[in-house]
């Protein structure tokens, strides 16, 4: 649709932005990876990171978590958003889903701080029911449950509207062609809900990487994910040089994800950043 | 049989709702809790409350983070909808997609990665750490979802209204302020609200580059919860479950002028 009536003049502040502040630190971020924490240039930061198993070893763990939180929050998303798609009021527990996304992610944490705490009431529980109080808050299960938790929203938001783009007539005929519930589901349901799905992992995997203040809070620095390496070089240890070096490779695992979940627009129900 | 199942079906979606929203009710249920700590309840009490309107430093913050808010989501609306303006007008799909792929860079990457990249940029261009910092932080990463907002709708407009307001004689301003901004006005007031939830969302960004001095409220809860419990956080956590819920219902009933839009424009039912 040609339109005449904007001139370029208003798109500066815009085209500002995409050079400053998206180009710029993209590019910052790459240059600072070669240099020192003297401010030498130097390819020493790539060469620790690859040689050291630490950093490796930190990085097959991180992804593994992603995976494991990804995985736990795909298993729990998926039935419910089928539900709620099917549900007479969906847009009102649609509503109910997004609510608890609007509650700062902090608070969330702190919650579970006094759940998981020693004389906490998932502890009474486990003592009411004969297990005894364990030790819950620092532990990987707690983190994993945190950030599943965190997660589940996310993943059933795309979910949800992909099954509400899907044609209940596919389903029907599906049936009517005597295929089993089994069948309908895995033939016809899945593969057509399949791109909700995979923009749900998008959403899910990558801030996965990602989520120090849960290692610091909830995992008690048991799991160091990318992200906490990120923090702590940047504000802890102020090595910068390493720091940018561990964002590469958390900007390089990005874009490997979007290329396998190959969704170049977002679709609705993206995340906050 | 069939009825079963269905009950069934329920039976999980409840659990899963139970389980989204227990520990944010266990937090505004302790804020009224005597006492300091969450692990019993020890009797009614609104004193939390009281220590949270005496404390000075966090109505400082709450203000903070209100100003952050507003301002970052005003500013960031204006040039996002600017932005989609002249993103509509790129009819070269080469180049559109070029400019849509960097308008979503900053949406898809993680937190830390914006703000340890800001924090190198700032620090380059020897620009303090500080208000100015987490305000031009945020508006950069609002942006994105702005366009994303607007973009949807001007490409719904038709352009045989936009033919018919030339040949009626209309100048490029009143194009603009009569005919396509009352168009996407929609949008752009979707893109604020999603704007103004980003920003009172954001926790990682503002922690790299809020320096010393300057806080907004994530980042105070932060420092707080890693200091252990103390109830004047349960206490503002149910103040801001009110406001959440103050803001979602505006947002519902924007969404729900939006659809009624689409409806009338578009005959067909689910969006």
């Amino acid at each position: 649709m040609p339109h005449r009536h904007t001139n370029w003049l208003y798109g500066i502040p815009y085209w500002l932005w995409i050079g400053l502040f998206v180009i710029a630190p993209v590019a910052l971020i790459i240059y600072q990876s070669f240099f020192n924490i003297d401010s030498h240039f130097t390819l020493n930061n790539y060469a620790t990171y690859f040689h050291s198993g630490t950093y490796l070893q930190m990085t097959v763990n991180s992804v593994w978590y992603a995976l494991l939180v990804t995985f736990f929050t795909l298993l729990i998303s998926y039935p419910a958003a089928y539900i709620m798609s099917h549900l007479k009021h969906r847009d009102l527990w649609l509503l109910l889903i997004i609510l608890p996304t609007w509650i700062n992610i902090l608070l969330k944490a702190y919650a579970f701080i006094g759940i998981f705490s020693q004389a906490g009431i998932a502890n009474q529980f486990l003592t009411l029911i004969g297990i005894g109080p364990r030790q819950l808050l620092f532990t990987k299960s707690s983190f994993l449950f945190v950030a599943t938790y965190i997660q589940i929203p996310f993943m059933i938001l795309p979910i949800y509207n992909a099954i509400l783009d899907l044609s209940p007539s596919y389903v029907n005929a599906s049936r009517d062609l005597g295929a089993t519930n089994w069948q309908t589901f895995w033939r016809v349901i899945w593969p057509l809900t399949l791109p909700g799905v995979k923009s749900g992992i998008q959403a899910v995997f990558i801030p996965s990487l990602s989520l120090f203040m849960l290692t610091r809070l909830i995992g008690g620095n048991k799991i160091i994910t990318l992200g906490t390496a990120i923090e702590e070089h940047f504000l802890t240890t102020m090595n910068w040089g390493m720091g940018s070096t561990i964002g590469v490779v958390l900007i390089i695992a990005m874009v490997i994800i979007m290329i396998f979940t190959n969704s170049d627009k977002p679709t609705k129900g993206d995340r906050p950043s | 049989m069939k009825k079963h199942r269905f009950s069934w079906s329920h039976l999980y979606l409840v659990l899963v709702f139970a389980v989204l929203y227990a520990p944010i009710l266990f937090l505004i249920v302790y804020s009224f809790s005597q006492g300091n700590s969450m692990d019993h309840f020890h009797g009614f009490t609104l004193q939390h409350y009281q220590e949270l309107f005496d404390d000075r430093r966090m109505i400082v913050i709450v203000i903070n983070t209100m100003l952050i808010a507003l301002l970052s989501a005003l500013i960031s609306t204006l040039i996002g909808t600017l932005g989609a303006l002249q993103i509509d007008k790129t009819t070269n799909k080469l180049t559109r997609g070029t400019i849509l792929s960097l308008n979503n860079i900053l949406m898809v990457s993680p937190d830390v990665i914006i703000g340890a990249s800001f924090l190198i940029f700032f620090t380059r261009f020897h620009i303090g750490l500080g208000f100015w910092t987490v305000l031009l932080s945020h508006i950069a990463f609002e942006i994105p979802i702005v366009v994303l907002m607007v973009l949807p709708r001007l490409s719904e407009m038709s352009g045989t209204m936009l033919d018919a307001a030339e040949d009626l004689g209309a100048t490029n301003w009143q194009m603009l302020s009569r005919v396509i901004l009352p168009f996407i006005s929609p949008g752009i007031f979707a893109g604020f609200f999603m704007a103004l939830t980003y920003s009172l969302d954001d926790f990682a960004v503002t922690f790299f580059v809020t320096g010393n001095g300057f806080s907004t409220l994530s980042v105070e809860i932060y420092s707080r919860a890693r200091q252990g419990i103390s109830l004047e956080i349960n206490a503002l956590s149910g103040l801001m479950f009110i406001f959440a819920l103050g803001l979602i219902v505006g947002y519902y009933f924007i969404q729900q002028a939006n659809q009624h839009r689409l409806q009338k424009h578009q005959k067909s039912g689910a969006v």
